[in-house]
């Protein structure tokens, strides 16, 4: 038995809306796999909880008549990596969930779950960065839609306003259009781990493939939430592709990001990390934007693994 | 629904091990609560309790879930199965339980019963795997006697038998 004090099920979104109204101490439940732990741990024991898992509405990937790619919270890690949406328009997001966990975490973790905790860490949080996600949040007063970056608050803290829940998770067809990215995840184990670092690269290329058009770089763990590499970003836009253009975006990382130490690494393992992990990150974004004179580094080698639910710190 | 001092309880229906069940529930209940306290399910085993070990692993609509991080009413209208529904009419043993007993892949067991309901997602999914895909779609469990090589080595074989290949 959990230690739950009182369990709300929501039938469709107002309702769930209302139920947060009516129990404004209430803690919303998605797919559990942080929040049940928690409660097990006892950091959240005696909570208050309103499900929201049931709310199908909040399932599945799909096209808005904009084309603008629709990811329902509720989505599951394993149907976004199968979903042939995703695979077309956004593969690395796909490949990115795919290190969550373990494939049970994977079935039962949540895309609006991942991102509602706030942490750094999260798999899917830096690719969402990198293509600039917009995240859709429903409550009382109707719909709002605000960028990742600034759903982001501190770490552990969303904005996420009372009574509200995210519905949905948008990337623009401005956002994906052109792009080709690729995510790294460092961490000790191939499966069941949380990163210790996390870098989610993509690039649009000149239309001749030689040159940089647009690049974006984003980190999970290397500071207390998520966030891009704006001077490394700068550092690329425009270049023409070369090994030393590349090797310049990664050095600049260093004036983006801020890691600290913990038991999982050090601050000065992760900034040398970041920076091989955006240069092979950046590579191998490159290739699969077309560009084809490249000399690959092992990048699988780094590739190593999949990361918990994402529900704890670096 | 019930005052916030009071206990909860919710009915569930759900199909298990392909019959209709039905029961009340305390909406504190974990799903692996459900199946062993009120179905005497007790290969669903309780392991680590927080969706680490995969010891309580069953399959859900056909996905595999830890029922241990599951709650019990969410399982309302699903179709649940367990290591018990592989078993033959007259008890007979599946073609995977056999094979980890063929190749000693199970010490004291307590691993086994979640790691099979895995290896029943990966067989009935009809494809072939590579050991490298098959040891990324265990990797949900974690058994400390066998070093996992021969649970791969039965999972594989059986993979190939099925499919006509061994």
């Amino acid at each position: 038995m959990y230690d739950i004090k009182a369990l709300y099920e929501a039938e469709n979104i107002s309702h769930a809306i209302q139920l947060l109204e009516k129990h404004p101490a209430a803690q919303i439940i998605a797919g559990g796999s942080d929040v049940l732990v928690q409660i097990r741990e006892g950091k959240r024991a005696g909570a208050e909880l309103v499900s929201i898992y049931g709310l199908e509405e909040l399932r599945g990937v799909c096209l808005e008549q904009d084309d603008t790619l629709r990811i329902g919270s509720l989505t599951s890690f394993s149907h976004i990596t199968r979903d042939p949406l995703i695979q077309r328009i956004i593969p690395v997001l796909g490949e990115a969930v795919d290190m969550v966990g373990g494939p049970q975490i994977r079935n039962i973790g949540t895309i609006g779950g991942n991102t509602c905790n706030g942490v750094t860490s999260a798999d899917s949080a830096s690719t969402l960065f990198a293509w600039d996600a917009v995240i859709e949040l429903t409550g009382p007063e109707g719909s709002r839609r605000i960028p990742i970056q600034e759903f982001y608050i501190r770490a552990g803290k969303v904005d996420l306003r009372p009574a509200e829940i995210q519905t949905g998770i948008l990337i623009q067809k401005k956002s994906y259009e052109g792009y080709a990215g690729h995510y790294i995840k460092y961490a000790m184990r191939n499966a069941m781990d949380i990163a210790a670092l996390g870098c989610s690269v993509n690039v649009k290329l000149t239309a001749d493939k030689k040159s940089i058009e647009d690049v974006r770089i984003a980190y999970g763990v290397a500071g207390p939430v998520p966030m891009r590499a704006v001077h490394a970003e700068e550092a690329g836009r425009g270049k023409k592709i070369t090994e030393d253009s590349i090797e310049r975006v990664s050095e600049a990382v260093l004036e983006d990001i801020m890691p600290r130490d913990s038991w999982r690494a050090s601050k000065a393992f992760r900034e040398h990390i970041s920076k091989v992990l955006c240069k092979r990150a950046l590579k191998e974004a490159i290739l699969r934007a077309g560009y084809t004179e490249l000399k690959t580094e092992h990048t699988d080698s780094l590739h190593v693994g999949t990361a918990y639910r994402g529900g704890e710190q670096g | 629904m019930s005052r916030e001092q009071n206990i909860q309880y919710k009915l569930v229906r759900c199909k298990i091990n392909g019959v209709e069940r039905e029961t009340m529930v305390d909406v504190r209940a974990s799903l692996t609560d459900m199946l062993r306290g009120d179905y005497r399910l007790s290969s669903v085993k309780k392991g680590c309790e927080v969706g680490e070990c995969g010891a309580c692993n069953v399959l859900i609509d056909g996905e595999c879930y830890n029922s241990c991080i599951y709650l019990a009413v969410w399982a309302d209208g699903k179709e649940i199965r367990t290591l018990e529904g592989l078993l033959g009419e007259n008890g007979e043993l599946s073609d995977i339980q056999q094979a980890f007993i063929d190749e000693t892949a199970v010490q004291c067991g307590f691993c086994t019963p979640g790691i099979i309901m895995s290896a029943v997602e990966i067989l009935e999914s009809g494809k072939e795997y590579t050991r490298e895909e098959l040891r990324k779609l265990l990797s949900g469990h974690l058994c400390r006697c066998t070093g996992y090589e021969n649970i791969l080595n039965a999972v594989e074989k059986t993979m190939k038998k099925r499919l006509g290949k061994l």
